[in-house]
């Protein structure tokens, strides 16, 4: 019997090489594949109770210790309803809703990360702002190098990270520097928040700058210094219904108690200010 | 069905070609080939051409290539000079718990990176066993250095070389270094003249694929070294950081990555790619 071999496919249609046959039969075979995947599942509809839903909560990775004592206040208030909330860097939220990830409500931790989504024409209506963070030093517990003020960074002799100014706790950081005229000789400039976090809590760095709301939330891993002119550069922290939503009204419910009395009282509780 | 039309065979390269593959073998091999190459075409999609000069030819993408460079090499060396001996040792020596020695040898290549990195760190950070000898003693620290990145990539590196090389000793056998015994050669002789000749290809290419896999370090150089420009911020920390706000610019220096993993492997290949991994 003659042997149908796909793999003369391409060769049948001219591409002689390896790369072509092997790029052949991958398209094939994928093709194959994904059809079988994305068959449509046939769920059954009647079985599940009408109240089982899930909300979708994209957060930035400094909400992490609010929105999850709040996932337990809304399933609550909403039984049927699970909350599954995504913590990560905003950016990247922002990206992964850009490119089609399934997500009720978007919470960020600055305004140009919810600008990515909003310009795509993604959020179902204007974001508003729900809190506020501000930069604080932090230091090894007892603070032993003494660090009092903003100017003390400064020092060369300090071992001090920051941010990078790329990402948001480092433009602020960058920004009030400017304001300032203090020039803090960073040994590094990390990708993110918890990277300087975790520099200074292991002892490698003299000092950090972070937000208020990590140094509540290292639990004493590190100490904080506040100082005045860290006010010059409050992250305001906007959230939103993402356009589309599967669960759009239960969205508009989680940002009502996150915008209420129950979560101005965890956001407080975590370092946040109020918008 | 009709019968296909003859297979056209090129001039005999190979003996061997005369025996065909059978076609299941072509689908999933396709599959796993497509898997590596098409997300590599979605990022030359992606790139945006006109900006590229500007984007490639940065202060900050000149020196993270710099640096990327210069660290690559300095930790192949390294590499070379110390995973060389292990690997020998691994292949030709006869101590008791090679077996152990060798699994732990291969560590570095199941962690992840970064768990590396932070081991790395409590053992030669400030605090660590010995970073914090070496900072009261001789008042050096580590961390935030450039020889932060070279220690994490050499880390990260070191089992490719080994691997590759104790293959190549292993498939090379000791016959001809028996045979220069017989002639008199002493050990360290047979070992120069010997040895060394015999799996040279085998060395070179364990040396390409670990300055390949150093050029890509990210996870242990974030976690050990930080990140600041000139000093510790490689291309890959700085493909990382400029996601964060300009994509375009991620994109050009993954391209550029790309291009130099290819030149790499190209300059590599004559047995690196025939299989002596």
């Amino acid at each position: 019997m003659p042997q149908f071999r796909i793999a003369d496919a391409p060769r049948l249609l001219g591409a002689g090489s390896a790369t072509a046959r092997l790029l052949a039969c991958g398209v094939a075979g994928l093709a194959v594949a994904l059809a079988a995947c994305s068959s449509p599942s046939q769920a059954p509809s009647t079985s599940a109770a009408p109240e089982a839903r899930t909300l979708t909560v994209f957060a930035a990775a400094s909400l992490t210790e609010s929105f999850t004592s709040l996932e337990k206040t809304f399933e609550t208030q909403n039984p049927g309803v699970d909350v599954v909330l995504n913590y990560g860097g905003s950016s990247d939220l922002a990206q992964q809703i850009v490119n089609g990830a399934p997500a009720d409500v978007f919470a960020a931790a600055s305004g140009a990360t919810m600008k990515t989504v909003s310009d795509a024409q993604l959020t179902a209506a204007a974001p508003t702002v729900f809190a506020t963070n501000v930069l604080q030093i932090a230091t090894a517990p007892g603070n032993p190098k003494a660090i009092a003020t903003f100017a003390d960074l400064a020092e060369p002799e300090l071992t001090t990270v920051v941010c990078a100014p790329q990402v948001p706790c480092g433009a602020a950081a960058a920004k009030i520097e400017q304001a300032t005229g203090v020039d803090i000789p960073a040994v590094s400039e990390e990708p993110d928040v918890k990277s300087v976090l975790s520099k200074v809590s292991s002892g490698n760095a003299d000092a950090g700058l972070v937000y208020v709301t990590d140094v509540t939330a290292s639990k004493g891993q590190v100490q904080g210094v506040s100082f005045p002119e860290s006010a010059a550069a409050r992250t305001d922290y906007p959230i939103a219904v993402v356009k589309d939503a599967p669960q759009a009204e239960l969205a508009q419910r989680w940002i009502e108690l996150v915008e209420g009395a129950d979560g101005a009282s965890v956001l407080g509780a975590q370092g946040f200010g109020k918008p | 069905m009709s019968a296909p039309t003859a297979p056209i065979r090129r001039p005999d390269r190979r003996h061997e070609e005369t025996v065909g593959l059978p076609w299941f073998v072509w689908i999933p091999a396709g599959i796993a080939f497509l898997l590596i190459v098409a997300p590599v075409l979605g990022l030359v999609q992606r790139a945006s051409w006109s900006r590229m000069p500007e984007l490639l030819l940065s202060d900050a993408a000149l020196d993270a290539l710099r640096l990327s460079l210069q660290t690559a090499a300095i930790s192949t060396v390294l590499c070379v000079l110390f995973g060389g001996p292990l690997a020998v040792v691994l292949a030709r020596s006869r101590l008791p718990g090679l077996r152990t020695v060798r699994s732990i040898v291969l560590l570095p290549l199941v962690l992840p990176p970064v768990v590396g990195g932070l081991a790395l760190l409590f053992l030669l950070g400030r605090t660590g066993l010995v970073g914090r000898a070496l900072d009261l003693w001789f008042g050096i620290t580590i961390p935030f250095t450039t020889a932060a990145v070279v220690l994490a990539q050499t880390f990260v590196a070191l089992p490719f070389l080994v691997v590759s090389l104790e293959g190549a000793l292993r498939t090379a056998g000791r016959r001809y270094e028996s045979v220069a015994a017989t002639l008199g050669a002493t050990p360290g002789l047979a070992f120069r003249r010997v040895t060394i000749p015999l799996v040279l290809p085998g060395l070179m290419s364990g040396a390409v694929l670990a300055f390949a896999r150093c050029m890509g370090e990210f996870g242990a150089t974030i976690a050990f070294a930080g990140s600041l420009q000139g000093t510790t911020r490689t291309l890959p920390l700085l493909v990382y950081l400029e996601r964060e706000t300009d994509v375009d610019g991620a994109v050009a220096l993954s391209l550029l990555l790309v291009v130099v993993a290819v030149i790499v492997i190209v300059l590599g290949r004559p047995r690196t790619a025939e299989g002596v991994l």
